[in-house]
């Protein structure tokens, strides 16, 4: 490789880690908390885990913001709020997405499921979440809901994933632990358990 | 030995709350009145700050109070830079100057926005062998360029040509400040058939726990509460006491989980700034947030050390390596810290058992993140160096790579390292056997370096190794009038699940039901402890011994009482089933839930209000003290052991190099591990396949990169850093142990999370090296880059040993 493209590829990455030069950078931006002078929060309801739930939202605030800070969902995780990790992963209509990356405004229509919402009334896990518990799936556990919600988006597109696709599926999903081979453990255990 | 729990699988209990997302991790706390912290932080790497002007940010509604250097170090900053919550000489781009609480976060930021900070610049380093060149920029305190342990900051300097021909290649010949040398190293190379000399780097990079460090601290009823996060659990919370000036028995600190540490999280030396929203919480009387971004986490958190180096080996015509002279500067880092130089000789001498071998080693600042532990310290940087030296000094003697391994293998009864200590045990030969037959080793060679189009297998075998395990610590379990068996463990919840492994070795003294017991942790409150850090892979070894203790002398007890009540010595009693009872007449006897009804009743010792081990630490003392009286109690100070418990594994891969792109598919993988006896299989795999992981990151893809002009950095986040990913790493990686006991070990077990990389990236860097016929980068990571620039023998175009940059 022309080591002049590593040159701008290092140079993209400066500009793109200014933040951290300024410190607070843009965390109040996204959330929920707050917004830039006049913005207005508005009351909207979103559909949550199959409830409707009204909550004040302002323009700028992410849907992660929202679930964490506003509705108390905290199983929803930020790890990098910068769309890089997969630790704030929801389910969208059925798709896997990052909560940090799409604005709470713009799910008026949506289908908002997060891992609160996988467990049945009477308290059993969904196969996704047995399967990750029976091939003890977590280390750290920071990104194991968006892992889970990951792997459920994925069987409900494809009930009989081979590992390679599972791999594919969720390479969206950051383990720093690096325990990408027990999470497939998980994910093929809870084909069987399906 | 047949185990009641010990070798078997179990579902930790903390694993539920993980996959449902109840778990809670520090930031997902809340306290009525809480305000938010968020801080100020350095914009140039290296300065003095002349002033601060807070007095319209102050005066603004909705804000509470800010926190300065000058409020935390009233008698000014301490020497040790790593220390420090807030700084009025910043020595990196991020370092917290102060913090503003306010009602809310928008209302923080606006505040710190309207904050006059004066800084004056002063002269910053990124390269440590700049700052080691006579007139070269020093980057800290005092114009200073090394901490020296006990002694402080200093200066250290190279003539300029000493540093240029180091850069060149050659030999370092200044003086280092750190030297330990054992055998006769020149008699040793004149016996050398095969000798290899290199310069050699190794990367810095950063932990980047999944897991921001935010924290949430409040005071009530006198006492200090702390939401935090740590891979410790007593450990950390008996400095952080100190570090927040509160005395132990007033903290009470709350960690649950952890999401993720890797050494940076073990001590509260190394995240310090949860003292920081204790600090305002103090000084405004409200709870206190402080979320911590991900950019932030990068700039107060830490990294590993990056080595630049120049190492020669002989091996003798037997294989044998006869000598290893070793040379290492350190990157300190901005706030200092890492002894990894030492720690990667000391690995060299373990696994390879040279006759003599000499380090020398010199640390010196770079003004980037904070250096310190990162999983195998030293150990694992050296291991992607060794291994390609190990297989060229095979080929050119006309052994197989794996003789050369086997006939310098540990063995129990050698020693190692500077104190020449000895092995508690080494089952290195046996690891090394078994790793190459489920691999099929012997049957791949066939393979080696054969073309597919433009893809070129390589094999690769690599050893890892890490001290694992420490002794000294405490032990406490108790029982209630209800039978059931409470383990209080001090041990952190880093992911390891060693807090609950190692609380088996107690159930499994009193034959307990594993659903009959409880582990006590997650918070101070319950009475635990003191544990040494988790770190350094000792917590299976050190706390099955602390486990095992307080069960033993809860068994001990149990049998007395039994004895005096019902005729007969103690050691006429066995337990099973809950039960103590006269082994001649199993009729005789109690239930557990009489046995400790009974210690109730007759208090002192069996509730742990008399003849106490004389040297529980103070933190397990403030425990007992809070729990007797009011249950039957086990108590336990551990004894030192004696000899290095090790921690050996050993990796087998082969991979598929594309000479077009310079990038690799890894087919095969397997992590083998002598780790004494297995607790928790699934545990035990889980810290193999991570390991792997981190290998794969440390062997390919992970550095730091800074921006030379200003000293920005630019790899703060996890895409920039290059975290591996699912694609990154094989779709399967197999695992195995060999499961013979250590005797240091009542139930023969030591540890091993940190071997379990430095085997991976030994065994990947010298398949790289055997697909590329042989080259060695002498560097970790190697990039497709570097692959590319190679096979095109183009320059790498960079500095030699360049160190925060690239090198290709």
């Amino acid at each position: 490789m022309n080591p002049k493209l590593t040159r701008r590829r290092f140079i993209k990455g400066v500009i793109a880690s200014g933040a951290a030069a300024t410190t607070t950078g843009m965390w109040y931006a996204a959330n929920g908390q707050s917004g830039p002078a006049g913005a207005v929060e508005r009351l909207i309801r979103i559909n949550v885990n199959g409830q409707m739930r009204s909550v004040d939202v302002a323009p700028q605030e992410t849907l992660a913001s929202t679930l964490r800070y506003k509705l108390g969902l905290t199983g929803t995780k930020l790890g990098c709020n910068r769309g890089e990790c997969g630790a704030c992963t929801v389910l969208v209509d059925d798709v896997a997405t990052y909560a940090c990356s799409v604005l709470t405004h713009s799910m008026k229509n949506g289908r908002i499921e997060t891992v609160e919402g996988l467990e049945a009334a009477d308290g059993t896990l969904h196969p996704v979440q047995q399967g990750f518990v029976e091939a003890l799936s977590p280390q750290c556990g920071y990104c194991t809901p968006g892992q889970v919600m990951a792997a459920v988006a994925l069987l409900r597109e494809n009930p009989n994933p081979t590992r390679e696709e599972a791999r594919h599926a969720l390479s969206g999903n950051i383990c720093r632990c690096g325990s990408y081979d027990s999470y497939l453990d998980g994910v093929m255990r809870a084909v069987e358990l399906a | 030995m047949a185990y009641m729990h010990i070798g078997k699988d179990f579902v930790p209990p903390d694993v539920p709350g993980k996959v449902t997302g109840r778990i809670k991790y520090a930031e997902d706390y809340t306290r009525d009145g809480m305000v938010y912290a968020r801080l100020l932080t350095s914009p140039i790497p290296h300065a003095r700050v002349l002033d601060i002007d807070a007095s319209e940010a102050l005066a603004m509604d909705g804000v509470y109070g800010i926190l300065t250097a000058d409020d935390v170090y009233p008698d000014g900053e301490p020497q040790s830079t790593g220390l420090k919550i807030l700084t009025n000489e910043p020595t990196l781009v991020g370092e917290p100057i102060l913090a503003v609480a306010a009602i809310d976060e928008k209302t923080a930021e606006t505040a710190i926005a309207r904050i006059n900070v004066t800084f004056e610049r002063l002269p910053f380093v990124l390269d440590p062998l700049d700052s080691l060149a006579e007139g070269g920029p020093n980057g800290y305190p005092g114009d200073n360029n090394t901490f020296v342990f006990r002694q402080g900051f200093a200066q250290e300097k190279w003539s300029a040509d000493q540093v240029a021909s180091f850069r060149a290649g050659n030999e370092p010949t200044a003086e280092p400040q750190q030297t330990w040398e054992l055998g006769d190293l020149n008699a040793a190379f004149a016996e050398s058939e095969f000798i290899y000399e290199t310069t050699f780097t190794t990367a810095g990079y950063p932990h980047h726990s999944m897991e921001p460090r935010s924290a949430l601290a409040y005071w009530e009823d006198g006492k200090l509460y702390v939401h935090g996060t740590s891979q410790s659990l007593t450990a950390l919370a008996d400095d952080m006491a100190g570090i927040i000036g509160v005395p132990k028995e007033d903290l009470v600190f709350i960690n649950a989980a952890t999401g993720g540490g890797f050494g940076q999280r073990a001590r509260a030396g190394s995240i310090p700034s949860m003292a920081i929203p204790a600090k305002l919480s103090q000084k405004i009387n409200r709870p206190v947030m402080m979320r911590v971004t991900r950019e932030e986490e990068f700039t107060i958190g830490g990294a590993r050390q990056g080595f630049q180096g120049w190492i020669k080996v002989g091996f003798k015509p037997d294989g044998v390596m006869a000598a290893c002279d070793i040379y290492i500067i350190s990157d300190n880092g901005g706030k200092g810290g890492g002894g990894d130089a030492s720690s990667a000789a000391d690995c060299i001498d373990v696994l390879y058992q040279p006759d003599a071998l000499r380090f020398r080693g010199t640390s010196i600042v770079s003004n980037t993140g904070h250096r310190g532990a990162q999983r195998g310290p030293g150990q694992n940087q050296i291991a992607p160096i060794m291994a390609p030296i190990l297989d060229k000094a095979a080929d050119a003697l006309g052994i197989s790579r794996l003789e050369i391994r086997q006939i310098n293998t540990p063995r129990t009864g050698d020693v190692a390292g500077p104190q020449q200590t000895p092995f508690t045990s080494a089952f290195m030969p046996e690891t090394l056997r078994l790793a190459t037959e489920q691999f099929g080793w012997e049957g791949r060679q066939s393979r080696r370096r054969q073309r597919n189009g433009s893809k070129v297998v390589g094999l690769g075998i690599g050893q890892g190794y890490h001290n694992a395990g420490r002794s000294g610590m405490d032990g406490i379990v108790s029982m209630g009038t209800d039978g059931r068996l409470k383990i209080h463990n001090g041990v952190g919840n880093l992911g390891t699940y060693s807090y609950a492994s190692t609380s088996r070795a107690a159930a499994e003294v009193l034959k307990m039901p594993w659903e009959r017991c409880d582990i006590l942790n997650e918070r101070t409150d319950n009475h635990l402890p003191i544990t040494s850090p988790q770190d350094g892979s000792n917590s299976i070894f050190t706390n099955t011994r602390t486990c095992f203790g307080a069960a033993t002398d809860m068994l001990n007890k149990m049998k007395e009482i039994a004895a005096t009540d019902l005729g007969g010595d103690p050691a006429d009693y066995d337990v099973a089933d809950e039960r103590v009872y006269r082994i001649s007449d199993e009729s005789v006897g109690y239930t557990y839930a009489e046995v400790a009804q009974r210690a109730m009743e007759l208090g002192g010792k069996f509730t742990g209000e008399a003849e106490l081990p004389e040297e529980l630490a103070e933190w397990t003392q403030i425990s007992v003290s809070r729990l007797a009286g009011t249950a039957f109690l086990g108590v336990y100070h551990d004894p030192r052991h004696a000899g290095n418990p090790p921690g050996f594994t050993v990796t087998c891969c082969e991979i598929e190099l594309d000479l077009e792109t310079g990038k690799y598919e890894i087919l095969d993988m397997i992590n083998v591990a002598d780790s004494g006896t297995i607790m928790h299989p699934q545990g035990m795999k889980n810290q193999l396949v991570g390991g792997a992981v981190w290998g794969i990151g440390l062997s390919g893809y992970e550095r730091h990169l800074y921006d030379p002009q200003n000293g920005l950095p630019a790899s703060t986040g996890y895409w920039q850093s290059k975290v591996p990913t699912y694609l990154d790493t094989p779709v399967k990686i197999d695992t195995g142990w060999v499961d013979l006991p250590d005797p240091e070990n009542p139930v023969g077990a030591r540890g091993v999370g940190e071997p379990a990389m430095g085997s991976v990236s030994a065994a990947l860097t010298a398949a790289i090296s055997d697909a590329l016929g042989g080259h060695l980068f002498n560097a970790a990571p190697v990039t497709a880059d570097m692959i590319i620039n190679h096979l095109a023998g183009t320059s790498e175009d960079a500095k030699p040993l360049a160190q925060n940059n690239f090198r290709g």
